[in-house]
């Protein structure tokens, strides 16, 4: 049941018309009902996984915070009949060690299923060619995995419950159907956002009374993302299959092209996503965080990846970043530099160290290829070179505050943000790190090889009529984002007279309806992320 | 506050008509028109046009609709006649068709083609929407597009073709705007004229026997849902088949149409066997190689048919009846009319382009 198919338009009105019905107590209920339903839909082994997941997350945050309460009574009344500090504070370590075992085993061993789904075939991969390269000749058979569907979503999205549990940022959750509700809302379970239990339970649970314009604003926000999704993403997904398909044959010129029309398609179709998402949960009253923040305004990538995908970001910052800096390991390594080679060392050992661990978790998370992990490592290098470039920067802006202060050279930030971006991104297309390389390469050293005639656009599979509805649907998103820079664009039309914010949207609706990619023979594509 | 709530009310009230009629709009703008291109596709929708009831009503694919002239069978027998034929129709859109044609009117004898016996099960979408889009809605189109819906098909995309359409909006041609607002009559009473000769030859056409000829379950259970509405409503069915030299007419197709119609007491026409008595000539009355008939070819058809009609049921003439005379005439004209065209382009260019 993909989010742009009418059947799940339909599951959604039923889930909607249902939840309304309920009395406003136990419409999680609803939800929640609809949630397992939805996931049901895909297969029950998904459910198997979805099942595994929550039960063993559930139970042991629930043991951490049942340990977590009785330390702190036991640490009160070892206060009161006098114990010494030393005592408590050996108690409260034997405490805590036990419950970060308790933590450690649950995580492990949930990322050891998502491993083995999704990882198993890539580390098969990766013995073969190293029992190969020692001569062993020793072949190991790939397995043909089952993928549950936003597998690494929920995961990640529980993981975050338990240690949020464990360092007390989060109230545990003591009735296991809202905890499962929590893991497995459907609007998604399929691509994110990632939430976090404080932020998500404040209005999952709480059964919303029917409001007008809460569930108006939830279906211009739906009708929003299916455009951005069919008229856009799914029609210029026929150019970039096209391109990626014959790396050999567009070179030069034309991995620019890839690059431009890769990155609106993926825009298109991971906030088109994101949108339908938001807006499904908007109509049973309930606020998801925000994924994207007009990422291609970004003026480094720094700041790109603070308004690309928000919630993966601070999930590895929060989860991996923040606990891997502070780990023993790490410090202890610190410590180390700090001693021979002085401060200044030691901090950029640190903070180099636990970039290079996040990215690289980033990259492999995207993908099981050593692509997608080089990608990583390279957001994560640029990343630090910016920074220790930092310092040029600012000397530059001091000495021309002008140039430096003005659209232009703000626009060529822009620009040369988006550039690198979609450079990077050739990795997501492409056969492997090689294949990748050569392509970046080819921009400077083949640029010549072959003009960017009409005739070689209309090979890549679409018409003069699908480039200027893409082109269309572009400058409209474009525009859109340019009023969101001011004040959130469903404000601005909310102040525009009836007539116009009707004229708006029923011609967003006919372009769905008539340029959209469905129906018979234009079956629409997964949503990219879905497969994360 | 009343007032302005009512304002409001009215106000979505005209938003909600106001996007009705722009939809319906741009679903008409975006349905294909069967007019210059794929006529056959125009059929269907054709027949409501009609305003008088006919003695005999045709069903069944392309070898009823291009085999039989209700032209010729008015000017010859004074019969009426229509023929609600559309490109592969299935045997149970054949019999939706009738059920549906019956809402209308009662003819006194049904013709159906046994062809399409021989497709056990839904065939082609395309096929699916010339025959069922012209359709009007009721239970019965229901029923028959339920019938028809290959596993890849929608309902909803026959509620709201403009679902299955709308990919056409990058592709509208001039046929799309002139024909926006009103249909162009493509058929004789059903009949698709073709004036144009290309001869049969020994060999030209190739095709592998299937391992089983029996027919499907389906077919035939619509076949005998055929039979018991004609006796129900006193009609008289009766089974034909074309000449056609491809699709081959196995014997065992044959052994099976006749023990039916042997069983039931059908009569049925095989004008495979009666090229003799008809005087079907595949050198001179076929426009595609033996496929399908042209005019000469379905003026022999039909008068062989009008014969037996007359001799078997009684059939009698309108000719005398002014009212019929007159809607007639102006069938005839248009026959002649575009005859007389296609013979033109014939000279012309040495064959039918328009057509």
């Amino acid at each position: 049941m993909s989010f742009t198919s009418l059947s799940f338009l339909f599951f959604v009105a039923a889930v909607c018309a249902v939840y309304y019905l309920f009395p406003v107590r136990y419409r999680w209920v609803v939800l929640l009902a609809a949630s397992y339903l939805f996931y049901a839909s895909q297969g029950w082994q998904c459910m198997v996984f979805l099942l595994v997941a929550t039960v063993t997350v559930y139970l042991t945050a629930a043991v951490v915070s049942r340990m977590q309460e009785n330390t702190d009574r036991v640490l009160q009344e070892m206060s009161g009949k006098g114990v010494s500090g030393e005592k408590r504070k050996k108690y409260k370590a034997g405490r805590k060690k036990r419950a970060k075992h308790l933590v450690t085993v649950c995580i492990v061993s949930n990322l050891c299923i998502l491993a083995a789904l999704k990882y198993l075939n890539f580390g098969i991969d990766n013995l073969n060619r190293i029992t190969a390269f020692l001569g062993w000749g020793m072949q190991a058979a790939y397995r043909d995995m089952f993928l549950p569907l936003g597998i690494s979503f929920y995961m990640f999205q529980s993981i975050g419950y338990l240690l949020d549990v464990y360092w007390k940022r989060a109230q545990v959750q003591k009735n296991f159907f809202i905890f499962a509700l929590f893991v497995s809302f459907f609007p998604q379970i399929g691509q994110g956002p990632i939430s976090r239990y404080a932020s998500l339970s404040e209005t999952l649970y709480a059964g919303h009374s029917f409001d007008a314009v809460q569930v108006r604003y939830g279906l211009e926000r739906i009708l929003w993302g299916v455009f951005k999704k069919l008229v856009i993403a799914d029609r210029i997904a026929v150019a970039v299959q096209s391109l990626t398909a014959a790396p050999g044959y567009y070179r030069g010129k034309f991995v620019v092209v890839l690059m431009v029309f890769y990155a609106v398609q993926l825009y298109c179709d991971f906030t088109g996503g994101i949108d339908v998402t938001i807006g499904v949960a908007q109509l049973f009253g309930v606020k998801l965080a925000e994924n994207f923040m007009r990422p291609f305004f970004a003026e480094s990538i720094k700041e790109y990846w603070r308004r690309w995908h928000i919630t993966m970001g601070t999930w590895f910052r929060d989860y991996v970043f923040y606990p891997f800096s502070i780990s023993r390991p790490l410090r202890k390594l610190t410590a180390f530099v700090k001693k021979h080679f002085g401060m200044p060392a030691a901090k950029r050992v640190s903070v180099y160290t636990a970039t290079i661990v996040l990215w690289a978790a980033t990259g492999i998370w995207h993908g099981a290829y050593w692509r997608f992990v080089v990608w990583g490592l390279m957001n994560g290098i640029i990343i630090l070179i910016s920074q220790e470039l930092e310092p040029l920067y600012k000397r530059f802006r001091r000495r021309f505050p002008k140039l430096t202060g003005g659209m232009p050279y703000r626009a060529f930030m822009v620009a040369r943000t988006f550039l690198l971006m979609s450079s990077l991104r050739l990795f997501d297309n492409a056969r492997g790190c090689r294949d990748a390389f050569i392509s970046f390469w080819s921009i400077f050293s083949q640029w010549g090889r072959r003009a960017l005639t009409a005739q070689e656009f209309l090979d890549l599979g679409l018409t003069a009529a699908d480039y200027v509805i893409v082109a269309a649907g572009a400058l409209v998103v474009f525009s859109v984002s340019i009023i969101q820079r001011k004040q959130p664009v469903r404000e601005w039309l909310g102040q525009k007279p009836f007539f116009v914010q009707y004229a708006v949207l029923l011609a967003l609706f006919l372009s769905v309806l008539l340029f959209g990619i469905y129906g018979i023979g234009f079956d629409s594509a997964g949503f990219i992320y879905n497969q994360f | 506050m009343k007032k302005v709530g009512f304002r409001k009310w009215l106000r979505s009230l005209a938003a909600a008509m106001v996007s009705a009629s722009v939809l319906l709009a741009l679903q008409r703008l975006v349905m294909p028109k069967y007019a210059d291109s794929l006529i056959e596709g125009g059929f269907t929708e054709e027949y409501y046009e009609e305003s008088m009831p006919h003695d005999v009503l045709m069903v069944g694919d392309c070898e009823v609709y291009e085999s039989f002239s209700p032209v010729d069978l008015w000017r010859g027998f004074g019969i009426t006649s229509y023929i609600r034929g559309s490109a592969q129709q299935l045997v149970w859109q054949s019999y939706y068709l009738l059920e549906d044609a019956l809402k209308y009117e009662k003819p006194k004898v049904v013709v159906f083609n046994v062809q399409a016996l021989v497709h056990s099960g839904p065939q082609k979408e395309e096929y699916n929407r010339m025959t069922l889009d012209g359709m009007r809605w009721s239970g019965t189109k229901l029923a028959a597009v339920r019938a028809s819906m290959l596993p890849e098909e929608k309902l909803l995309d026959y509620v709201f073709p403009v679902l299955r359409y709308h990919s056409r909006i990058t592709q509208l041609s001039q046929e799309d705007i002139d024909y926006y607002a009103c249909h162009k009559k493509v058929s004789h009473n059903g009949y698709y004229m073709r004036v144009d000769t290309a001869p049969y030859a020994e060999g030209v056409w190739f095709e592998e026997k299937p391992d089983d000829c029996t027919f499907g379950s389906m077919p035939m259970e619509y076949l005998d849902r055929m039979r018991r509405l004609c006796e129900s409503e006193g009609i008289h069915l009766v089974l034909v088949k074309a000449p056609s030299v491809s699709p081959v007419w196995y014997d065992e197709y044959e052994g099976q149409v006749a023990r039916y119609a042997d069983k039931y007491g059908l009569p049925y026409l095989n004008y495979l066997k009666l090229l003799e008595e008809t005087g079907i000539d595949y050198d001179t009355d076929t426009y595609d190689m033996g496929l399908h008939m042209n005019l000469s070819g379905a003026k022999k058809m039909t008068a062989y048919l009008g014969d037996f009609l007359v001799s078997e049921y009684g059939l009698e003439g309108h000719a005398g009846e002014e009212d019929v005379r007159r809607e007639w005439e102006g069938k005839e004209r248009f026959y002649d009319e575009m005859k007389a065209a296609q013979e033109k382009e014939i000279e012309e260019y040495g064959s039918v382009v328009s057509y």
